[in-house]
């Protein structure tokens, strides 16, 4: 578990790291909390010849309240997430899948711009993100612009992020006052999620108002189970009206094989997790 | 200590050990560092079959920091041939066994070149400017193909994979009668082929290797379980000189028998550093230990029960495959031997055949794994007993009763001609039932069926025995096996009255410097705080057989005793000659000698020091009162016990959750129960990750796909339940202390309760077996009436994956 020889900077702002990427070229990789770089380069699994570390960026943790939406910063840490109380009030599903990340230790070092520039499909913050319509904020050495969670996500461990860009902020829409869930299925605790579905509902006077469910690892990317959310709203937040919904959770997905389940399971879990993922949400 | 203090033996006391091992502040291996070391690194082999036409070095010569590049032809002819100390036929075949492969590779993962560098760091560097070219071999993998007619050969030389087969034949050995006429006359016949997974066995420390030669000897530290058979076998293998030899096995972080071995990396460690002249050290990877060092079960069982029509069961029948792996390690081809006596388990069987086929196959050679061949056998009747039970309609329980060996029948002779000295199956059964509330969980269950609830509970029974202490040296030497099965123990008295007490069992997180300081304590009644335990080190502990098989107590605990009693004996002469009375009329308590009759007394240490002195011996006694003793038992020992375990089944998703576990094991008198309990959970925890979680996966190419603990799944515990754990005490007779053996009882025991439970939660949904690992999709398919492979391609999605990124 020895790493291969890396060139390390450390810089203290955004600026300085945004020069460090674009000099470092496609073999520079940003370290942020190093949860999952740290065991791809001691496995050698990745060379880069240069490691950017953002530890020191200080700008870029906390979570501040802007108006309609919570600006996250890309640095805050999972454990930071979890407790935030302007998280857990207007972005509780985000809240709450932080919460089901791997173990207490990572969650201490891993963080949420991290997770989501990492784009593992089998990771628990790029479904809810979708879910919740957040935006990427990212600088590069054009500036800054931001990119939609629905755009951001381009496949497998692939992001929009550009060459020398980095991910600063996450802004995430208020969604105050929604019921929210995210139903993790995986094998022993700290393991990826087999399949997930993250889920926040509005129901007003007993009817479903507005839905969004995400899907974890039904394909190289997040995915929106779009058939579940339309035949959600407008709908009674019945059992049996779930029931229904849920049948539809697999549409237009790309569910992989691998030693966990094959497609067809992948599938089936999406449609079950589902419906519990709902029926919690709204209960919630 | 005083005549009123507490006895020792019995004591829950907190390990001595644990602080520094718990702590890492202590001399693990790796933490070893010499003047001038230099690292090793090993390039393995990423094909698991092929003929290696090329090795080129000289770009990685050049690599900064490297001293040397060595390939198998450098060492083919010092490295001589990696040994198996169990031939268990006459015509067993077992082909040469290289630590570095020279021409050929036989499994993904063997070693191929090493690189000799200043720092770790450069050695692995440089592993990457190896260039080798391979030429694909074909590729055997599945035993049942292997040993068909006209399947391609691992070693072709052979002319075919199956390395022996073993047969013990009741009638033939009149230990029993006809098999196949009482399978003929059965008025039921249950048959059902079983699949004992791979599995790796993950102890936490990785392995390493430190080789300090100098002129004409060597010295290595290694994480072995086994430093003295270690120290025979390297001279034996490489003609160095055993008194030049010297093997430390310093602290080591587990084995569960994954330690019990005489590695590729010992032998090419200690030969680098005897050709460069320097120290040297080689320390593994987590995957390098995964894919290396050997792995564990591996079977093909096919089993027949039959009986009449009341339960009562006249014969077992028992065919396996075994999977060797490429070559045969030290004691690959006897693991499924040591199953053999254990498949008729508790149970009074009048017939019974076993026949065992040892196949080799391009993967990791397999070895000792925690119970080694005893876990094995142990699910296969517990799982064929449930399914008999379901045939025949009656409670499994019950079946079991109907079949057991009662207390009153012991010593009992068994089909497979062990005599079992004691035992009590119907209490420690009796205890378990009370604490799980089986009546109770049998009425949920009825209900959650009428309900058609989508979680559906079951209730799995698993009792065992098994042999423990290893082993009566004649035992051993009938079936072939080369080492014999004593243990040995020295006690030093030192001038101060405190202890050291040399062990010949090597122990790696067993706590056997708490156990053994207790046993010492009470015999000689000196402080617990005062006896110090030294083991693995050869020039310390030049006698011993090490730590496997549940034999440190009973068999080195055994001879501990008899050094102490030794002792006593020497001293007690003493002690009547300066108390001027017959040795006769002494008496000794607690510490202290006295004169029967008399207030006349003296304290141990006043012996002690007037040993040491000499001033004043009988005539003929020579100074000191240290001792030792070799221990041979005459039997094995046999811990039994009952256990049962509730799950609940998602019948939607497949997912197993265990809701209650109770195990009630009779271990015989126990020496300190907190480590006991230690043993039970942590073995029930490696059983369950048997039923649940754990296999070692290899695609169609031979690579081993669960690398990494990210894909090999061992489970914590937040994944595990709450153990219910209880003892029964019934008293070995094969040795002084009364004690079984606890190591593997857990492990062996828990997972058929597992798997009987899962199919039994959802038989009455048409399921009659579900393969391990019982992962929630093999479940779930076997709820569709599909049985599930694990797709060979591995690894999770989206685990670990080479493009990295920030996280």
């Amino acid at each position: 578990m020895i790493p291969a020889a890396f060139d390390y900077v450390a810089p203290s702002t955004v600026d300085e790291a945004v020069r460090a990427l674009v000099e470092g070229g496609e073999d520079a990789k940003v370290l942020a909390g190093g949860q999952s770089l740290l065991p791809v380069l001691r496995m050698r699994l990745a060379a880069p010849t240069l490691v950017v570390d953002l530890s020191g960026l200080t700008e870029l943790t906390g979570v501040h309240d802007d108006g309609d939406s919570l600006l996250i910063g890309a640095m805050t840490t999972h454990y930071e997430v979890q407790r935030d109380h302007l998280i857990r009030e207007h972005a509780e599903l985000l809240c709450l899948a932080t919460k089901t990340v791997a173990d207490p230790q990572i969650r201490h070092r891993g963080t949420l711009g991290g997770a989501l520039a990492h784009a593992d499909p089998a990771g628990d913050l790029p479904a809810p993100a979708l879910a919740l319509d957040a935006v990427m904020v990212c600088r590069g050495p054009g500036g800054t612009r931001e990119v939609p969670a629905a755009e951001f996500f381009v496949g497998h461990f692939t992001t929009a992020l550009a060459p020398g860009e980095l991910l600063t902020h996450v802004r995430v829409p208020k969604l105050t006052g929604w019921g929210a869930h995210y139903e993790k299925f995986n094998r022993v605790s700290q393991a990826w999620s087999i399949v997930a579905v993250a889920a926040a509902l509005k129901v007003s006077d007993g009817v479903v108002a507005e839905a969004r469910v995400g899907l974890t690892n039904m394909g190289p990317t997040p995915v929106r189970a779009r058939g579940v959310e339309e035949a959600l709203v407008g709908e009674p937040a019945t059992a049996e009206a779930i029931t229904t919904a849920a049948t539809r959770a697999a549409e237009g997905t790309e569910p992989g094989t691998d030693g966990n389940a094959d497609a067809e399971y992948r599938a089936h879990l999406a449609r079950v997790l589902t419906e519990r993922a709902v029926t919690a949400a709204v209960n919630a | 200590m005083t005549a009123t203090a507490e006895p020792e033996v019995g004591r829950a006391r907190r390990r001595k050990e644990d602080a520094r091992l718990i702590t890492g502040a202590t001399r693990w291996t790796d933490n070893i560092q010499l003047a001038g070391m230099l690292h090793m690194a090993v390039l393995r082999s990423p094909v698991a079959h092929a003929r290696i036409t090329s090795v080129d070095v000289t770009a990685a010569v050049r690599m900064p920091g490297v001293l040397d590049v060595l390939t198998g032809s450098d060492l083919a002819d010092e490295q001589g041939s990696l040994p198996c100390a169990w031939p268990i036929t006459e015509d067993m075949l077992a082909p040469p066994a290289p630590s570095i492969a020279v021409d050929e590779v036989n499994f993904a993962g063997e070693a191929v070149a090493l690189v000799i560098a200043r720092t770790a760091y450069e050695a692995h560097d440089a592993l990457a400017a190896i260039d080798v070219d391979y030429e694909d071999l074909p590729v055997v993998l599945d035993m049942a193909a292997a040993i068909e007619d006209g399947a391609d050969l691992v070693h072709p030389d052979l002319g075919t994979n199956k390395s022996a087969t073993w047969v013990f034949d009741s009638a033939e050995a009149g230990t029993g009668t006809d098999v196949d006429r009482a399978v003929a006359s059965g008025e039921v016949v249950v048959e059902r082929t079983f699949r004992q997974q791979r599995l790796i066995p993950a102890f936490m420390e990785p392995r390493s290797v430190v080789v300090d030669p100098t002129s004409d000897s060597a010295t290595m530290w290694s994480s072995t379980q086994v430093p003295h058979v270690l120290r025979w076998m390297l001279s034996a293998v490489l003609g160095i000189p055993e008194h030049k030899l010297r093997v430390i096995a310093p602290d080591v972080g587990g084995g569960f028998g994954g330690k019990l071995q005489v590695t590729p990396e010992e032998v090419l460690t200690l030969l680098v550093a005897r050709r460069l002249g320097k120290p040297v050290k080689w320390t593994e990877s987590r995957t390098e230990s995964m894919l290396c060092a050997h792995h564990g079960r591996d079977q093909v069982q096919r089993i027949t029960l039959a009986a009449r029509a009341d339960g009562t069961v006249t014969g077992l029948k028992v065919d396996l495959l075994a999977d060797m792996g490429a070559y045969l390690r030290l004691v690959s081809p006897g693991v499924p031997i040591l199953g053999a006596f254990m498949f008729n388990a508790i149970y009074k069987f009048p017939a019974y055949r076993f026949t065992c086929t040892n196949v080799f196959t391009n993967k990791t050679p397999t070895d000792a794994y925690r119970g080694a061949g005893r876990p094995e056998a142990t699910f296969a009747i517990e799982r064929i007993m449930d399914e008999l039970a379901a045939e025949l309609g009656v409670d499994p329980l019950k079946l079991r009763q109907r079949n057991w060996i009662r207390h009153e029948d012991f010593p009992f002779t068994t089909v497979s001609g062990l005599t079992y000295d004691s035992g009590n199956y119907e209490a420690a059964t009796a205890r378990a039932v009370e604490l799980f509330g089986y009546d109770a969980l049998r009425a949920e269950q009825d209900e959650r069926r009428a309900n058609g609830d989508p979680v559906q509970l079951g209730i799995g029974i698993s009792t065992y025995t098994e042999m423990c202490g290893l082993a009566p040296s004649r035992v051993l030497g009938a079936l072939r096996y080369a080492a014999g099965g004593w243990e040995h123990a020295a006690i030093r008295m030192l001038p101060t009255g405190k202890v050291e007490l040399v062990t010949g069992t090597s122990p790696h997180g067993q706590g056997h410097e708490t156990a053994w300081s207790q046993i010492v304590a009470d015999r000689l009644g000196v402080p617990f705080e005062d006896v110090e335990v030294l083991h693995g080190d050869t020039q310390v502990s030049h006698r011993g057989m090490d730590s496997y098989g549940s034999r440190s107590l009973a068999v080195g605990g055994t001879a501990v005793v008899l050094a102490a009693d030794k002792v006593l004996a020497k001293a007690r002469t003493v002690a009547a000659h300066l108390m001027e009375c017959s040795a006769d009329d002494v008496e000794f308590t607690s510490g202290t000698f006295s004169v029967r009759g008399t207030s006349t007394t003296m304290a141990l240490g006043d012996v002690v020091v007037a040993a040491h002195v000499a001033h004043d011996l009988p005539d003929g006694v020579e100074p000191g009162l240290d001792a030792e003793a070799t221990f041979d038992p005459t039997d094995f020992s046999y811990p039994h016990g009952t256990h049962l375990c509730a799950t609940e089944v998602d019948t939607q998703t497949g997912r197993v959750r265990i809701r209650s576990y109770v195990c009630v094991d009779d271990v015989g008198k126990v020496v300190n129960p907190l480590i006991v309990e230690g043993q039970v959970h942590g073995g029930v925890a490696q059983g369950i990750a048997q039923a649940l979680y754990e296999e070692a996966v290899h695609d169609e190419g031979g690579t081993l796909t669960t690398a990494t603990l990210a894909d090999y799944l061992v489970p914590s515990a937040v994944d595990l339940p709450w153990f219910t754990t209880d003892r029964t005490e019934t008293p070995a007779e094969s040795n002084p202390l009364g004690v079984k053996g606890v190591g593997e009882a857990g492990t062996i025991a828990s997972t058929p309760a597992v798997v009987n439970a899962i199919v039994d939660a959802v038989r009455h949904m048409g399921v009659t077996d579900v393969e391990m690992p019982c992962t929630p999709m093999r479940v779930w398919k076997a709820l569709q009436g599909r049985t599930a492979v694990t797709p060979a391609t591995g690894g999770v999605h989206g685990s670990i994956d080479a493009r990295g990124g920030a996280g």
